[in-house]
């Protein structure tokens, strides 16, 4: 109870300390003669939020890339020391790998997923079709450990003679297989594909969301135009409708992409990141929480940012363009 | 990105309005397989979280000792049906605790950044000013940045002023962390407003603030609600913050709690499905009846870092 006063305090102490704030400041600069007003009344809205973005995210990843030079007390310049060791470990490579992996077939098992309900829920009559998309949809709303949750009951293992309260290994063993330990099952890394099937069902609403939109935009004439030059509805998909929405589907497909570079919680709460399913979002915070290293955990968050730069830049780029035409 | 589709656009939503008719070819053989397809996926997509939710009402022996789906021959013996899973879970393993951490987490981390970045939204989109498109772009660079560059110095700093695993250390995270989406968000909708409303205040001799306060907040509402639905169910699901800056302890929210119990109960599946059920409720219920407005949040924000 008096955990919930105090949030109730800090939303009124944050908003009208906030606001306050705000009022404060613009009194004060109303005060200055026009010419300056004027000049200084933006900088104090957008200001705060400067601010913010500067002390709790520019300054530390600069912090942070310096510190991915130092030893793990942040004491002794080391050089390339932290990069040169993790890149050593076979430990971090075969994270590396996963990471791979999840990057390959995450982001277009999500792209695949959401176009084949979007293309066949459209075949359907209205109602149908909202009530199919929502379905799909809800697992959006649920957390990535809630989601680790129901799948690791899914994969649950008993002994052989014991029932199977794993939905995957009782239809396994209805069709005749012995039980499996799932998610220590780390032959052609099973596991890891396993741990991936949880994020595409995830993420499949989202993709099936946007493409479907794009596809509900293209015009029925092109597609009318096809069927009368006796197209089959396969060509018709792929020579018509596709090259329509490729640019949603480059949206989704990078979208996931950088959700999925940063992968740690279905690890994290699945593995830990044992059985050789371990990747570099989890080991970050091995690294940090576990061991303490700083060095080496900043250099790891390294590593990602750099993977990121050519997104970034990519997104300011199509920023730009769009202001252009805007 | 992000930027290929008009943020807020009327047309990504889940439901689809009604559509002219005739649109729809429809054949007998392939009508069929579309239907078992769709079906197939349905199921796949549904049974999972049914088999946890139908589990955590269920006697703990005989969870242990039979599949869940073996209530669908019997579903109405109510011997076999239980809320003292969810007594135990609230209570003995602390999530009751957990739900309150993560509802005082969860609300000022919501309200804070959607009012500073408003403020900045309204300065990028209607005043003029020096260093203007730098300040825009560097937000629009941050929205991918992944947020662990921010963690190992956050701590330095909150450890010096002593609010490692207090709630201000992950407000001021959150709010920060989600600053960059919510001012590219609203500035975006902001453009989109009637300019001629602006220009009449303008000439009527109202200030920057009374416009801001009495013309632009009110008419920016379906983007501030959505701003605020997905950052709240992005602050209550996320784990990776919290278990940083608050940890497993007196303060940790519903997220770390069940990421422990899973490590902790291991098997003992009649608690851990209650526990991650009520983990689910509150984004359920709020995804649910404010779908539409999340939906236009997701579409326009979908690359946060």
């Amino acid at each position: 109870m008096l955990k919930a006063i105090n949030a109730l305090l800090a939303v009124l102490a944050g908003v009208g300390g906030g606001f306050a704030l705000y009022l404060i400041l613009n009194w004060l600069v109303e005060r200055l003669p026009g010419r300056w007003e004027d000049r200084i009344k933006p900088y104090i809205f957008i200001g705060p939020a400067i601010v913010f973005v500067t002390i709790f995210l520019v300054y530390p990843a600069l912090r942070t890339a310096y510190l991915s030079f130092f030893d793990d007390d942040g004491e002794e310049f080391v050089g390339l020391a932290n990069y040169v060791d993790l890149l050593g470990e076979s430990s971090f490579l075969n994270a590396l790998f996963n990471n791979v992996l999840w990057l390959i077939v995450v982001p277009a098992g999500v792209v695949i997923a959401g176009l084949i309900v979007a293309v066949l829920a459209d075949q359907l009559s209205t109602r149908g079709e909202n009530t199919v998309k929502s379905f799909i949809f809800l697992p959006m709303a649920i957390s990535f450990v809630g989601a680790s949750t129901i799948w690791r009951f899914v994969y649950a293992f008993e002994p052989e003679g014991r029932p199977q309260i794993g939905l995957l290994n009782a239809v396994w063993t209805f069709f005749g297989g012995d039980p499996v330990a799932w998610i220590q099952n780390d032959s052609f890394r099973l596991n890891s594909f396993l741990l991936m099937v949880i994020m595409i069902w995830l993420q499949t609403g989202f993709a099936m969301v946007l493409l479907s939109a794009a596809i509900k935009n293209v015009p029925t004439e092109t597609v009318e135009a096809a069927r009368i030059d006796g197209a089959s509805e396969i060509q018709i998909f792929f020579q018509v409708v596709v090259p329509q929405i490729w640019s949603t589907v480059v949206t989704v497909f990078v979208t996931v992409l950088i959700l999925t570079l940063k992968i740690f919680d279905i690890i994290y709460v699945m593995t830990g990141g044992r059985f050789n399913t371990d990747v570099i979002g989890n080991r970050f915070i091995t690294e940090l929480i576990n061991f303490g290293r700083d060095g080496r955990a900043s250099a790891i968050v390294v590593m990602l940012l750099v993977a990121v730069i050519p997104v970034m830049i990519y997104q300011v780029r199509q920023f730009r363009q769009m202001e252009a035409t805007r | 990105m992000t930027t290929t589709t008009p943020p807020l656009a009327p047309e990504a939503e889940v439901s689809e309005p009604a559509k002219p008719s005739g649109g729809k070819p429809r054949r007998g053989i392939g009508t069929i397989i579309v239907r078992v397809a769709l079906l197939a996926m349905v199921l796949a997509w549904t049974i999972p979280t049914i088999g946890l939710l139908v589990t955590s009402g269920r006697e703990p022996d005989v969870v242990s000792n039979s599949g869940w789906w073996t209530v669908l021959s019997s579903p109405l013996d109510f011997t076999q049906w239980t809320a003292q899973n969810y007594d135990e879970v609230l209570t003995a393993q602390g999530m009751g605790n957990a739900f309150l951490n993560s509802l005082v987490v969860t609300i000022p981390a919501t309200v804070i950044p959607i009012l500073v970045a408003a403020f900045a939204a309204y300065a990028f989109t209607f005043m003029k000013f020096p260093g203007r498109d730098f300040f825009f772009i560097m937000l629009v660079g941050l929205l991918v940045v992944p947020l662990q560059v921010a963690f190992i110095p956050l701590l330095q700093i909150f450890g010096e002023i002593g609010i490692v695993g207090t709630f201000p250390a992950v407000w001021l995270a959150h709010a920060a962390f989600g600053m960059p989406l919510a001012v590219y968000l609203l500035r975006n909708y902001m453009e989109g407003l009637p300019g001629e409303v602006i220009e009449s205040a303008k000439v009527d001799g109202a200030s920057h603030f009374v416009t801001f306060w009495r013309l632009i907040i009110p008419m920016s509402t379906p983007a501030l609600a959505a701003y605020a639905i997905f950052q709240f169910l992005w602050v209550w699901n996320d784990l990776l913050v919290a278990l940083i800056f608050l940890g497993p302890g007196e303060n940790e929210v519903v997220t770390v709690n069940l990421s422990t119990l899973v490590g902790t109960l291991g098997s003992d599946w009649h608690l851990l499905t209650a526990a991650a059920f009520i983990t689910m409720i509150v984004p359920m219920v709020v995804f649910l009846t404010l779908q539409r407005y999340f939906v236009r949040g997701l579409t326009a924000g979908s690359v946060k870092g």
